[in-house]
């Protein structure tokens, strides 16, 4: 009882028999290229979020008046420089140490949510899973941006709140997920062997159930990233996230939409940087669907 | 066919019912207090209780659930705190325009989705396939107020051949409705153009390799007349199901191309309402959201049945 047997939900493991872990994931890396690919791309956006406070040139919220407007290419600021004379590339890696985090918090608020709920609606079943799934029927009809922008609008426009609307949007989507693999890994025989040497329900989810759900959910989280980056740079962008100062990509476009005109990199720069992020982590949620469960692939 | 409409009817009362719990407690959790903002300067407590009573603030929550839940019902969503504007003719003003923008970015989606898609799948692994598969992770990746202020700065700002936002009815000018209408349309448009290109490519890949297919071929029908004919029809389906949910999903996709084009719809309406406080419009634009959003799913799933009848209502 103490291994988990390979199931159809956990490729990872089928594949691997009778190697190191490290051997393993090396063979994987090779036959998956955009996997790792993707994997890099995510991990450059953590190191620049990580080492922004080193590698900015300038104080992100620095004001120099005297330094405002300046084009790309200009000397000491590569990017230029803002209305308020702010350094245009410290402002966009600063900014990742925002849209990142907002993308752990609300992907963590919607996993343990939806994960709690789908678990115990797929394990438990009967009177529970009708009112839960009633609960998450109700979430789910409404769009996703309409009630993150609803719940910070009830919450009060700030980033704790669009982190926390986010997450919750993502509640149903987990829950979703989590009760179907549930569902099918309950009718699978080594569960019912558990059971029946014994195993009681905590240890059943902790050691057995839990372990078969990860791969599945490692690709929603990734996909369910890219989604949170924007829609909190949605909600930053409509004044309901992130607050003046902060270095926020979404409050930097709409601050640098006003100077399309004559200053359009004011706008593009951020623009791109959320783009190229949100493309990352896509890129990888969908590499790795593609990887783990070919029968997915679109 | 009835009886699975009645039942899906059925499971949707509870849910709705959640819904309507759901925007009421939304509204009534807004930070800020509506006679504050109605009252402006003169904040004596006689004006604000008089106010708390007018709107019925000052009765129990459960009571206030009631007679909101009996308005909307007979389809009165309340009065606008700002402008005191009956909130469901501030919608109804604002729908037509939403609807005009939603329905040309649908059809600028199709446009490009399609063909596109078709293609691809036709081609699979030639470059045109690995572009457009290139496009389907961008298109969904680049927000659309991104994608709507690189517009506006290369073709309205740059190259001035379409003007940077605001409204024209069709019925004043038709002409210039278009040329304000095209550069929202493709903003709007383009995350749906991926998405709807994605299942094209992937349902037609699926179709091709059916043996009706294989049948057509050995029978000497053209490639473009099995493509197109035979093919295009059922690789369609799922298509539909996605476009429906789309179609459902406008106002959501409005709410920042409004914003940034100045575009007079019900998208702009709720960023103007929540700025404003404005909690009966905001309360009135989430549940109609809400509502057609609903309504789409079950739409979907009845076009689904009517296009593949070997989908069983049973």
């Amino acid at each position: 009882m103490s291994s988990t047997p390979t199931t159809s939900l956990s490729p990872f493991r089928g594949e691997g028999q009778g190697e190191g872990r490290g051997q393993h994931i090396l063979k994987f890396g090779r036959t998956h290229v955009t996997v790792v690919l993707g994997f890099a791309m995510v991990a450059l956006l953590f190191l620049v979020a990580l080492l922004a406070p080193f590698i900015s040139p300038h104080d992100p919220i620095a004001v120099t008046t005297n330094d405002s407007y300046l084009p790309p290419l200009s000397p000491s600021h590569p990017l230029g420089t803002d209305e308020l004379g702010r350094d245009l590339l410290s402002r966009v890696l600063w900014g990742a140490r925002v849209s990142l985090p907002v993308a752990f918090v609300a992907v963590a608020v919607g996993l343990f949510g939806g994960g709690l709920i789908g678990l115990v609606s797929g394990y438990w079943g009967g009177l529970i899973d009708l009112l839960l799934m009633r609960f998450i029927d109700a979430l789910l009809a409404f769009p996703g941006l309409i009630l993150a922008i609803a719940i910070v609008a009830a919450l009060g426009p700030s980033l704790t709140n669009a982190m926390i609307a986010i997450g919750i949007v993502a509640i149903p989507t987990y829950a979703r997920l989590v009760r179907a693999l549930v569902l099918q890994l309950k009718q699978m025989e080594f569960i019912t062997a558990t059971r029946s040497l014994g195993a009681t329900a905590p240890r059943l989810i902790v050691r057995h159930l839990i372990p078969n759900l990860l791969n599945p959910i490692i690709v929603q989280v990734s996909l369910s990233a890219g989604f949170a980056i924007l829609s909190e740079a949605v909600l930053s962008f409509l004044g309901l996230g992130a607050q003046v100062p902060t270095p926020d990509w979404g409050q930097m476009i709409h601050t640098g939409a006003t100077f399309l005109a004559n200053d359009p990199w004011l706008a593009i720069v951020p623009g791109a940087a959320i783009s190229l992020t949100v493309y990352s982590f896509n890129f990888l949620g969908d590499s790795l669907r593609d990887a783990i469960d070919p029968r997915l692939r679109t | 066919m009835t009886a699975y409409v009645m039942r899906r009817l059925a499971l949707m009362l509870p849910v709705a019912f959640l819904v309507t719990i759901g925007v009421f407690l939304l509204a009534h959790l807004t930070p800020g207090d509506p006679a504050l903002i109605l009252l402006g300067e003169d904040r004596n407590p006689e004006a604000i209780a008089a106010i708390h009573h007018r709107l019925g603030l000052d009765q129990p929550l459960y009571v206030q659930y009631v007679t909101w839940l009996g308005q909307i019902v007979h389809l009165d969503l309340g009065r606008s705190v700002t402008t005191h504007q009956p909130v469901a003719i501030a919608i109804g003003e604002r729908l037509p325009a939403t609807f005009e923008l939603g329905a040309v970015a649908l059809i600028w989606s199709l446009l490009v989705a399609i063909p596109l898609g078709t293609i691809a799948a036709v081609r699979r692994g030639s470059l045109i396939d690995r572009l457009a598969t290139g496009f389907t992770v961008g298109g969904v990746s680049i927000p659309n107020f991104v994608i709507g202020i690189v517009l506006i700065f290369v073709l309205s700002v740059s190259l001035r051949l379409f003007p940077f936002g605001g409204y024209v009815p069709f019925n004043k000018d038709a002409y210039e409705n278009l040329r304000h209408i095209v550069l929202p349309a493709i903003a709007l448009g383009t995350a749906g153009a991926a998405i709807n290109m994605r299942f094209t490519r992937s349902s037609m890949i699926e179709v091709l390799n059916l043996d009706y297919i294989r049948t057509a071929r050995a029978k000497g029908a053209s490639w473009q007349r099995v493509v197109f004919i035979h093919a295009l029809k059922n690789a369609l389906i799922p298509v539909v199901t996605i476009i429906g949910l789309q179609v459902g999903g406008i106002i959501e996709g409005a709410v920042v191309t409004e914003t940034v084009f100045t575009w007079p719809g019900v998208g702009r309406l709720a960023v103007e309402s929540i700025l404003n406080k404005d909690y009966t419009v905001v309360q009135g634009i989430v549940l109609l959201a809400a509502f057609s959003f609903m309504f789409a799913n079950l739409l979907v799933d009845l076009v689904y049945g009517w296009l593949d009848p070997r989908i069983s209502y049973a």
